[in-house]
This record gives C-alpha cells, structure tokens and sequence, in this order.
C-alpha cells in the first residue's frame, strides 16, 4: 500500500494504492492521524488505484473517521473500483460516507 | 477430493502474504481464478481472527488444506487455540452511523458474503473452518 497526499484548496485528497490489508492498514490510520495532528480537517480519500480492502482496511477508515467526526472534520471518499466497491456496499459503508465517482466530484464536496 | 494446497505455518500476522499465495497459487491452478478476490478476503478474515484471538500469547500454528472437486474449492483451516466458532457470531448492525458503529466485527460477516459456504467443527484440541467457492456460481 502507498499513500500520496496533494494538498487542494478546500481539502487534502489521499490517495491510496495497492493493498490496504491487516498487514497494511495500521500506516493508513497512522497517516491520517498524523495528518489530524498537523491540522488537517478535511480529506478527500482517493481509492481508484486500491485493488483490495479487508475489514482490517475498514476498521482503519472507521477509526480515522470517528476521529475526524470529534474535530469536526470531513471524510469523504471517491473513485471505488471492482473488489473494493462491493466490500464498501457490503459492509454498510456506502450508507454512512459519501462516496463519489471521481477526484473532482469529491473534491466539490468540500 | 485431490488436494491441490497445503501450508502449516506460525500463526502470526506475518504469515498472512505467504498463506494467501499458497490458497490463490492452488485456486489459480484448479482453473477458480474468477474466486480469487472472494478467497483472499475470507482467507484473510478467517486467518487474521485466528491469529488474535486462537493462542493469546502463544501463537503456534495455522495449517490450511485447499481441495477442488466437482465445481467447488474448499479451504479448511486448522489452529490448535481455543475453541471458538467464527459463525456463531452475530451479524453487526449496518445502519448505524459513524459516532455509534462499533470498530470491527465485519470480518465474519465478510466471510459469510463472499463465499458459498463455510461451517466450523471442533475436533479435540483443534477448531476447524471450512470456506466454499462455487466454480460458476458467485453470490453476487
């Protein structure tokens, strides 16, 4: 899993590749706690390029979410494919975040 | 049933990459590679639970069995920790919101979805689960 962050004017996007499993979803809920520390309020999470979550990935997102929830920040999500998609669908997620087709959709959230 | 993947390894998180490429390799090879999304999760949910909760402290060993015959591949995995029947556990409530929802307890609820069927059995000393993929038949 790699994680690159691009600072726009409303919102940070996150974007987020390869595997976010139990080995890997730690560092994501490292990085966005780290990101929370240094100010950061509002997230744009990019997944076009996640090939596979886990409920170790979905536990990671709900953590970060919560803590995001308590600084009044936002989370927002965009680009789900494949695998990933339907983990979201199936486990309730695409009722609690909100969830758009493209970067540039998600970052109009904001 | 011939058997086409065998693996007896710590039960530890480090584990988990060389597990889900013995299940995928002998999945690809028994011609389920349109399962293979469905099988690393629920292989992956079922062996991370294990390494949690099976021997706190003492981890030893996962030993998993891969078998394909008549349009179905089954995965049986095998820890000698404390008994505990991962389907026994009841569905998590998808309706609540971010503040409410507990953190966890997808994983079994994961497995459930994705394959075709899963049953566990207690043997003495051991717990053992069982996960099935249909060939053709993907539930969703």
């Amino acid at each position: 899993m790699t994680i690159s962050t691009k600072k726009e004017p409303n919102a940070l996007v996150l974007t987020v590749s390869g595997r976010m499993d139990a080995v890997t979803a730690p560092e994501f809920e490292k990085s966005v706690s780290e990101l929370i520390a240094q100010g950061e309020k509002n997230f744009l999470i990019d997944l076009s390029a996640l090939e596979y979550i886990s409920s170790a990935g979905l536990r990671s997102i709900l953590a970060s979410a919560k803590r995001l929830k308590e600084q009044n920040g936002k989370l927002v999500f965009s680009g789900l494919q494949g695998h990933v998609k339907e983990v979201f669908s199936i486990s309730g997620f695409h009722g609690i975040f909100k969830i758009h087709d493209t970067e540039a959709e998600g970052l109009k959230d904001f | 049933m011939s058997s086409t993947g065998h693996i007896k390894i710590p039960a530890v998180l480090e584990s988990l990459p060389v597990i889900t490429e013995c299940v995928t390799g002998a999945a690809a090879a028994a011609g389920f590679s349109a399962r293979i999304g469905d099988m690393e999760l629920a292989l992956e949910e079922a062996v991370t639970n294990v390494f949690k909760y099976a021997n706190p402290g003492n981890p030893g060993e996962i030993e998993i069995d891969c078998a394909s015959a008549e349009g179905k591949f089954s995965v049986e995995i095998r820890d000698s920790g404390r008994e505990f029947d991962i389907t026994k556990l009841p569905d998590p409530d998808l309706s609540m919101d971010i503040s409410e929802r507990p953190i966890g307890g997808l994983g079994a609820y994961l497995i459930k979805k994705v394959t075709d069927g899963v049953s566990y059995r207690r043997l003495p000393g051991f717990n053992v689960l069982t996960l099935v993929f249909n060939l053709g038949n993907t539930k969703h």
